[in-house]
């Protein structure tokens, strides 16, 4: 029994076998219908979230599976005070395998402790998001045609950022990959994903202008600067509109670049970009639930 | 200054100046009810300065801890007056139950009934993170 928590858990290999596997589901989903017959998805999100449980959700129901679960901590016995760890031991008692989104960081890690279930990882707090970044890998691969040989651009909330240290984690084990972190002082990359980068040796550079930095990108991953995340609004306030792309932004842009962005955004990408075709924002949403579809499978060995 | 003879028990030695207090909490060393002396800053050719803790009487020690605390610790076993062991704690690949995560967002500032656990990042450094959360120890 396995689980995903973090997208360092998988190597290389297995990445490159999910999107493999992603993109044989979306060449022909027909084939994948019946996969998971007669297994059931517990989706247990203790924070909003409309894309990623959704998409979960929809995943499974289209491997043929079923789901349960609850969408806000007040709907569950979290609210009378039950651990993670228990609520864990219970729904691993109806479900094959479990979605979870949590505020506290490590909060799906002890729930795959406990569940006896394969447990994945949907956000925990500004930690982890692991199957965001299949989903980006796999909109990358796709528009890109490859993951080596990039120049990716990460910009907005670097800091509190979830998807951007998932992102930052496994692209940083391919090949020839070169980081252009923007952002503004306060919200630069943490202590421990600039570890892990030197670690690697990775290429990254820092810098506070999304102008002086459009011209090398051939990803560009915009992040939104989240509320939830400051402990004070007069910060949020001052940060929040720090980065918003335009059209007259992405005039010094490659032709080829691929506008990525983990979404809600608020408005730190204006709707009149929406329409350039170097944005794939909305594609990610639906490579997102076939990658989910490849995780599910892999991790029910179905 | 000289402290009795041990006759069995541990001489816990190399201890970083100044830390021998800290690992005589870690290791729960006010329970016992057998001899225990601390010395601190005694004159080192090593390093300097350092604390010793003797303890005249069998106790199980915790090597995870003194290993966490300075990988340059050694422990003399001591039997019946003479040093018939000489052990060099290693760093621990994990440490638990010792240390707590300072991050308010890492799920053990919520659930407290959790062990507080943190794994081995970078041996060279001694750096260690919170297995939940990844912030690293302090």
């Amino acid at each position: 029994m396995r689980s995903l928590i973090d997208i360092q858990e998988l190597a290389p290999g297995e990445i490159d076998a999910l999107i493999a596997s992603a993109e044989d589901i979306i060449a022909d989903p027909a084939k994948y219908s019946q996969r998971c017959r007669g297994k059931r998805l517990a989706t247990l999100f203790y924070e909003p979230s409309t894309r990623t449980r959704l998409s979960f959700e929809a995943a499974m129901l289209d491997l043929g599976g079923s789901v349960i679960g609850f969408s806000e901590a007040a709907s569950s016995s979290a609210s009378k005070g039950e651990s993670v760890a228990d609520t864990a031991r219970t729904v691993g008692c109806l479900a094959d395998i479990i979605a979870m989104r949590h505020p506290k960081e490590g909060a799906p890690l002890v729930a795959a402790m406990n569940a006896g279930v394969p447990v994945i990882n949907a956000g925990d707090g500004g930690h982890n998001h692991p199957t965001q970044t299949l989903a980006d890998l796999l909109t990358i691969k796709r528009e890109k045609g490859r993951l080596s040989g990039l120049t990716v651009g990460c910009c907005g909330d670097l800091k509190f950022g979830r998807t951007v240290h998932s992102l930052l984690a496994a692209m940083s084990r391919y090949e020839d990959v070169r980081f252009v972190l923007i952002s503004p002082e306060e919200l630069r990359i943490p202590e421990s994903v600039r570890s892990m980068l030197d670690a690697r040796n990775a290429s990254y550079r820092e810098t506070d202008s999304l102008e002086e930095a459009m011209p090398g990108l051939d990803v560009l991953y915009m992040t939104r600067v989240q509320r939830e995340r400051f402990i004070s609004d007069a910060d949020y306030a001052r940060l929040k509109d720090t980065y918003i792309l335009t059209p007259e932004k992405l005039e010094s842009a490659k032709k080829d670049l691929a506008v990525l962005h983990p979404l809600p955004r608020v408005n730190e990408i204006s709707p009149a970009v929406d329409a350039d075709p170097r944005a794939c924002y909305f594609k990610q949403v639906r490579n997102g639930k076939f990658v989910r579809m490849a995780l599910i499978l892999k991790l029910l060995e179905a | 200054m000289r402290i009795g003879t041990i006759i069995d028990g541990v001489v816990i030695d190399h201890i970083p100046a100044g830390r021998g207090m800290e690992l005589y909490g870690y290791l729960g060393l006010d329970a016992l009810t057998c001899e225990v002396a601390l010395i601190k800053n005694a004159p080192s050719k090593k390093l300097g300065r350092k604390d010793i803790i003797k303890v005249n009487g069998a106790i199980e020690l915790n090597y995870d801890i003194l290993g966490y605390i300075d990988p340059r610790i050694t422990v003399d076993i001591i039997s019946s007056g003479a040093c018939v062991r000489k052990l060099h704690p290693t760093l621990p690949e994990t440490i638990t139950g010792v240390i707590r995560c300072r991050n308010p967002r890492c799920i053990t500032s919520t659930e407290p009934g959790l062990p507080q656990a943190f794994r081995l990042a970078d041996r060279e450094k001694g750096v260690y993170r919170c297995i939940y959360c990844d912030t690293k120890a302090k």
